[in-house]
């Protein structure tokens, strides 16, 4: 699941140099990889890849801000889902 | 009914006189370059569900100095219901907003049976369609004069975003995009209307002024209203941005935030709220905003929420007021312009 994330935000932004790599707990956000478009896209890609919906309550940056937190916000919203 | 967006003509005795197929030497309807011409004008935007042979409706529409009128045709075999659904897809409007107007009952009534909200009239009618109220727009503005022109530029911007291999955002970048906001001045308040009216989906709380509010607005001292425009090397997408604060004492406070459909897949949706971020921090105060949750304003939502804003109040209803301590603030995306 991580390497998906990571995968997905090194394609999608170009701000981002070939020479950095995205450690799993960098704040995407303070580091300045991210635009509103990109928030569009990552958010759209997290319910479609994961199959889940983030809502409103969720819906805070710092459940976006890095790999990690990422992860740990899918883990959260697809457990309760099979259980 | 809301006002019309567009409007879906057939071609074979409703634009000429004639079955093409039969009669290569059709002659249009008396008065009917003007009609189309004068709906042009008005901003309203046109199109074509016409069972025919594409290419020689194509050249017969060229022959009359009428093709460049019309937004993505349908020219086709396909039930004409089927070809407004695709006009309505491309456009990227409500089938609320379309009429379809043709010469024969039968795809009048396939076209109503299918989508019960398009308004269908026979082309009988067609030298009453001036005086439709629906087709009378409250405000013609020097937006509405270019809104054909703003679509047909989208035309060649998506052909070359089709082709173009790589990231999204280095496509972004080779458009040469210009982001440009202003005060609000007296000109662009009847845009600045028809801004509210017809924007939903990137649009904070939906609330509407009238004309005289506006203008009270615009000059007040404990107000700013702000327009954008965003251009690119195809042109400019005109005024597609709106947003309204009142200065309070310690606070700035969002009334009014939208931002036209019509530039969502370009990125520029918060640049306009940065703004308002960075002023108020300049200012010395903290940032609160009204917001009104609706089913079609998802990505309003996440934008304020990405941009650090917190939910203090929020009621049954959806009424949310937001507030940012603007410790944090995006930086705006390298590939486009500000102009302040």
């Amino acid at each position: 699941m991580k390497e998906k994330i990571v995968k997905f935000i090194s394609d999608n932004l170009i701000n981002l140099d070939d020479e950095i790599e995205i450690k799993d707990d960098d704040n995407i956000f303070e580091k300045g990889f991210v635009n509103s478009l990109f928030s569009m896209k990552l958010l759209n890609y997290i319910e479609t890849e994961f199959n889940m919906e983030v809502d409103d309550d969720d819906m805070e940056i710092s459940n976006f801000s890095s790999v990690n937190r990422i992860e740990a916000l899918i883990k959260k919203k697809t457990e309760v889902l099979s259980d | 009914m809301k006002e019309s967006k567009c409007i879906i003509w057939d071609l074979d005795n409703t634009i000429w006189d004639g079955v093409l197929l039969e009669d290569k030497n059709v002659k249009l309807k008396d008065n009917i370059s003007e009609i189309i011409k004068e709906i042009d004008k008005r901003g309203i935007l046109q199109s074509i569900a016409s069972k025919n042979n594409h290419e020689d409706a194509i050249k017969k529409l060229e022959e009359f100095g009428l093709d460049q009128y019309f937004l993505y045709p349908e020219i086709n075999w396909n039930a004409k219901s089927l070809s407004v659904k695709n006009i309505k897809e491309n456009i990227n409007i409500g089938f609320d907003t379309l009429i379809f107007i043709d010469d024969q009952p039968f795809e009048r009534d396939e076209v109503n049976s299918e989508l019960e909200t398009v308004e269908c009239i026979d082309a009988l009618e067609y030298k009453t369609l001036l005086e439709n109220p629906r087709l009378n727009p409250k405000f013609i503005t020097s937006d509405s004069e270019k809104r054909r022109k703003m679509y047909m530029d989208d035309i060649k911007r998506k052909v070359e975003e089709e082709e173009y291999q790589g990231p999204e955002e280095s496509f972004l970048k080779t458009l040469d995009m210009v982001f440009k906001i202003k005060p609000a001045g007296s000109e662009d308040l009847k845009r600045a209307l028809e801004l509210t009216e017809r924007t939903h989906q990137l649009n904070s709380t939906g609330v509407t002024f009238s004309y005289e509010e506006l203008d009270e607005f615009r000059t007040s001292d404990t107000h700013r209203l702000y327009v954008c425009e965003l251009t690119d090397k195809y042109g400019s997408y005109g005024k597609i941005g709106l947003a309204l604060v009142e200065l309070q004492e310690n606070v700035n406070h969002m009334k009014l935030l939208l931002m036209s459909c019509r530039v969502m897949s370009r990125g520029v949706g918060s640049l306009l709220l940065y703004h308002i971020m960075n002023e108020t921090k300049q200012d010395g105060k903290t940032l609160t905003a009204d917001f009104l949750r609706t089913d079609r304003n998802k990505i309003m939502y996440v934008t304020y929420k990405f941009a650090n804003f917190k939910e203090i109040e929020r009621s049954d209803d959806g009424h949310i007021v937001f507030e940012n301590d603007l410790t944090f603030i995006p930086p705006n995306p390298e590939y486009i312009k500000m102009e302040l």
